[in-house]
C-alpha cells in the first residue's frame, strides 16, 4: 500500500506496528546505528545526564504535587507534612530539591563543553540557540519552584525578582502587578507559580525534543571539532555510547545520592526553613547558587534598569554567540589563545558567583564590576577580534588519524579551516 | 595554559581569602554529635533527656507545631510511654453540642502549642515571638552547633555595649541582643537516669532532641544512603569494566 513503511523487523507484532508507525525504525536509526564521532571524551556524557535529570525532576515533581498545597497559609506546613508523613516524602522532596542543583551543574558543564569545543558554530547554531531557550525555561522553572515551599527566601526571592520588571519604563509597575495578580506577592502569586512550575517542565521537554532533532540533523561535534569524513571516523551509538553514557550516569548518580542522603540541605539556604513573613526581611536576600553569577551582574550596576538589562543581556549574548565568535576553528585545542581565555571567563563567572553570595559592599562591588565587565568583554569584544587575530594550530587530517601531517609544517590558515566548511 | 591556570587559581584564592575581609563573623564552638557523619544516629538517652528538657522548660514558650507525639518512637520511647505523655496534655476540641471543650491528647496529636496564636505569644513575651522549634535545626546557620552555642552563650554584656530594654546578651546570637532570657540553669530539671543536669548537659541533650524533631527521617535516610552509594559504586564499577570490553576493539 502506498505510504506504508517497509519495515525490516522480523517480529510480526513489531513489524505490524513499524509498518504503520515506524517508531522502531526511527529508534534504531537515531539511537542504535546512529553514526557518532568515535573520539568523544566524557564531556559528551552531559547531554544524556541532563535528559535523565529532567526525567527525575518530572517524576518526583508529579508525586510531590499530589501532596503539596499551593496556599500561603498551608504551603509551608504541607511541605513539612511531605517530609514527615508521606511515605518516602522526604526522599521525593530531597531528590527534587537537590535535583534542581544537579540539573544546573550538569547543564553548566554541558554548556562549558559547548564553549570549549565550539559546538555552537556552524552548522549547529540553531541547536545551540534551542539550548539557550532550555536554559531560560529551566531558570524560570527553578525560580518558581523555589517559591513553592513558602519560606522566607521563597517569599523575598519572589519579591525581589518579580520587582525587577518594575525597572521597565512606563509599564513596569503594571507588569509587576500583573505578574503578582495583586499588589504584593501573595496567594494569587503562589497559585500561578505552582501552575506554571508544573507546566514549564513539559515545555522544556518539547524544546529538548527539538534540541535532539536538531542534533541528529547536524550530527554531534567532537573534541577535535572537525567533521567525520566517513565510517572510519564514527561508531554506532549503540553499544559504544550507550555504555559510555552509562558509566557517566553511574558517577552522576553517586554524586546525586551523596547529596540527597548525606547533605540534603547543603546547597539550600537556612532561611527557607523559616515560614514566609512579609513583615520581616532576611538580612540578605540571596537566590539559589545557580543564579548567583547573574544576581551579581544585576547588582554590579548602580541603576536598576541598567542592572536588569545587563542581567538579561548576559543570557541574550549567548543567543548571538555563534555570530560573535568569528573563528572558523571549533575546538579550543587548536586555538592557543582562546583556550586560555575560556578559563579566564570561567574564573570570572566563579568570581561573579561568589560576589552574588555576599552583600554588595566594599571589595565585592569592585570584584563584581570587574568580573561583569570581563564577561561582556569576552563575548562582545574578544571573541569577534580573536577569530581574526589568532593563529590557529594545524588541524588533524581526520578523526581516525589524529596525527598532524609531519613535514608540511603548519597548515595555512585557509586550508586548516576549509574542511569545516564542507557542510 | 599559564594564563588559564592563573585565572582559575586566582578565583580559588579569592574563595579562600574571602572570609578574611568579611564582617566579623561569630565562631560557633563545634561539638561532636552522635548524629554526625554518614553512619550517625541519635543518641537515644540524650534525645530522651532532651525531650524532658523541652517538655519541662522550652515548651512553656516554644511550640513544635509540625511534630507529633507518635514521632517520639524515633528517640526510643515505647508506645505506652508516648500514650501517657500525650494524655498528660489537653487538646482543644469541640464537644457534641459544638461548644469548645478539651480532651486528653493522643499519640496522633501534634505537640501542643503553648499559645493559641501569635498575638497571644507576643503578649506573654514582652512583644517577642518565641520561634517554632519544628525545623529550628535546619533554619539556623550552624544547625545543632548554633543551638548548643546559643543555649550556653549567655554572659554579662561587654562594658561598652548598650543593651536595649528587656534584652539579654548572648555571645552567639546575631547582634548579641536576644529577647529570650537565659532559659536553662544548672539543676533545673531532674533527669530520671541520674545524669547531672548542668547547663552544658541540658544544652547538648535538648539540641539532640531538636535535631531529631527537625530530621526525624535522618537515620533511615543515612542507612538507605550507605546502601545506595555502595550499590551505585559497584554498578558503576561493573559498567566501567563492560565499557572497557565493548571499546576494546576500537582502541
Amino acid at each position: 500500500m502506498p505510504g506504508l513503511h517497509k519495515s525490516e523487523f522480523t517480529n510480526p507484532v513489531v513489524n505490524w506496528i513499524d509498518t504503520r508507525l515506524p517508531v522502531f525504525t526511527m529508534l534504531t536509526k537515531e539511537y542504535a546505528v546512529f553514526p557518532t564521532p568515535r573520539n568523544f571524551n566524557y564531556f559528551w556524557n552531559f547531554g544524556a545526564l541532563a535528559m535523565i535529570n529532567l526525567m527525575i525532576m518530572i517524576a518526583t515533581g508529579i508525586f510531590l504535587a499530589m501532596n503539596y498545597t499551593p496556599n500561603t497559609l498551608m504551603a509551608f506546613d504541607s511541605v513539612e507534612r511531605i517530609m514527615r508523613d508521606v511515605n518516602y516524602g522526604w526522599l521525593l522532596r530531597y531528590v527534587h530539591a537537590n535535583g534542581a542543583s544537579m540539573f544546573f551543574v550538569v547543564v553548566y558543564i554541558h554548556m562549558f563543553r559547548s564553549l570549549y569545543y565550539g559546538s555552537y558554530k556552524a552548522p549547529r547554531e540553531l541547536l545551540w540557540m534551542l539550548g539557550v531557550v532550555i536554559l531560560l525555561l529551566m531558570m524560570a522553572t527553578a525560580f518558581m519552584g523555589y517559591v513553592l515551599p513558602w519560606g522566607q527566601m521563597s517569599y523575598w526571592g519572589a519579591t525581589v525578582i518579580t520587582n525587577l520588571f518594575s525597572a521597565i519604563p512606563l509599564v513596569g509597575d503594571s507588569i509587576v502587578t500583573f505578574l503578582w495578580g495583586g499588589f504584593s506577592v501573595d496567594n494569587a502569586t503562589l497559585n500561578r507559580f505552582f501552575s506554571l512550575h508544573y507546566l514549564l517542565p513539559f515545555v522544556i521537554t518539547g524544546v529538548v525534543f527539538l534540541h535532539i532533532v536538531a542534533l541528529h540533523i547536524t550530527g554531534s561535534n567532537n573534541p577535535l571539532g572537525i567533521d567525520p569524513k566517513g565510517p572510519q571516523d564514527t561508531l554506532p551509538f549503540h553499544p559504544y555510547y550507550t555504555i559510555k553514557d552509562s558509566v557517566g550516569i553511574g558517577v552522576y548518580l553517586i554524586v546525586f545520592a551523596v547529596l540527597v542522603f548525606f547533605a540534603p540541605n547543603f546547597l539550600g539556604h537556612v532561611d527557607n526553613y523559616v515560614p514566609a513573613n512579609p513583615l520581616v526581611t532576611p538580612a540578605d536576600v540571596v537566590p539559589e547558587w545557580y543564579f548567583l553569577p547573574f544576581y551579581a551582574i544585576l547588582r554590579s550596576v548602580p541603576s536598576k534598569l541598567g542592572g536588569v538589562t545587563l542581567m538579561f543581556g548576559a543570557i541574550a549574548v549567548l543567543f548571538v554567540l555563534p555570530w560573535l565568535d568569528t573563528s572558523p576553528i571549533r575546538s579550543a585545542r587548536f586555538r592557543p589563545i582562546y583556550r586560555q581565555l575560556i578559563f579566564v571567563l570561567v574564573a570570572a563567572i566563579i568570581v561573579l558567583g561568589m560576589v552574588g553570595g555576599h552583600p554588595p559592599q566594599g571589595i565585592w562591588v569592585v570584584l563584581g564590576r570587574i568580573a561583569t565587565a570581563y564577561y561582556f568583554l569576552h563575548f562582545l569584544v574578544i571573541l569577534p577580534l580573536l577569530g581574526k587575530l589568532e593563529r590557529p594550530l594545524p588541524l588533524p587530517e581526520s578523526i581516525s588519524s589524529p596525527v598532524i601531517r609531519k613535514g608540511g609544517g603548519p597548515l595555512p590558515y585557509g586550508a586548516a579551516a576549509a574542511p569545516m566548511e564542507k557542510n | 595554559m599559564r594564563l588559564a591556570s592563573l585565572a582559575v587559581l586566582g578565583a580559588l584564592a579569592l574563595c579562600t581569602a574571602a572570609p578574611a575581609f568579611a564582617e566579623d563573623e561569630i565562631k560557633l564552638p563545634e561539638q561532636i554529635w552522635s548524629f554526625d557523619g554518614a553512619f550517625g544516629t541519635y543518641n537515644r538517652a540524650s534525645a530522651q533527656r532532651g525531650f524532658q528538657v523541652y517538655k519541662e522548660v522550652c515548651s512553656a514558650c516554644h511550640s513544635i507545631k509540625e511534630g507529633y507525639y507518635r514521632n517520639l518512637t524515633g528517640i526510643g520511647l515505647s508506645e505506652e510511654q508516648i500514650k501517657a505523655i500525650a494524655a498528660s496534655v489537653t487538646i482543644p476540641t469541640l464537644n457534641d453540642d459544638g461548644q469548645p471543650a478539651e480532651r486528653p491528647g493522643l499519640p496522633s496529636d501534634h505537640f501542643r502549642s503553648p499559645f493559641p496564636n501569635e498575638r497571644a505569644a507576643r503578649a506573654a513575651n514582652n512583644g517577642a515571638l518565641p520561634p517554632d522549634q519544628s525545623v529550628i535545626e535546619k533554619a539556623r546557620e550552624g544547625g545543632a552547633d548554633y543551638i548548643h552555642a546559643l543555649l550556653t552563650g549567655y554572659a554579662e554584656p561587654p562594658a561598652d555595649m548598650k543593651m536595649a530594654a528587656g534584652m539579654n546578651y548572648n555571645k552567639y546570637f546575631p547582634g548579641h541582643q536576644i529577647a529570650m532570657a537565659q532559659p536553662i540553669h544548672d539543676g533545673q530539671v531532674t533527669y530520671s537516669d541520674g545524669t547531672t543536669a548542668t547547663v552544658e548537659q541540658m544544652a547538648l541533650d535538648v539540641t539532640t532532641f531538636l535535631s531529631f524533631i527537625a530530621n526525624p527521617e535522618m537515620e533511615q535516610r543515612k542507612q538507605m544512603g550507605v546502601k545506595i552509594v555502595i550499590f551505585l559504586a559497584l554498578l558503576t564499577g561493573v559498567t566501567y569494566v563492560v565499557k572497557r570490553r565493548v571499546w576494546s576493539d576500537v582502541h
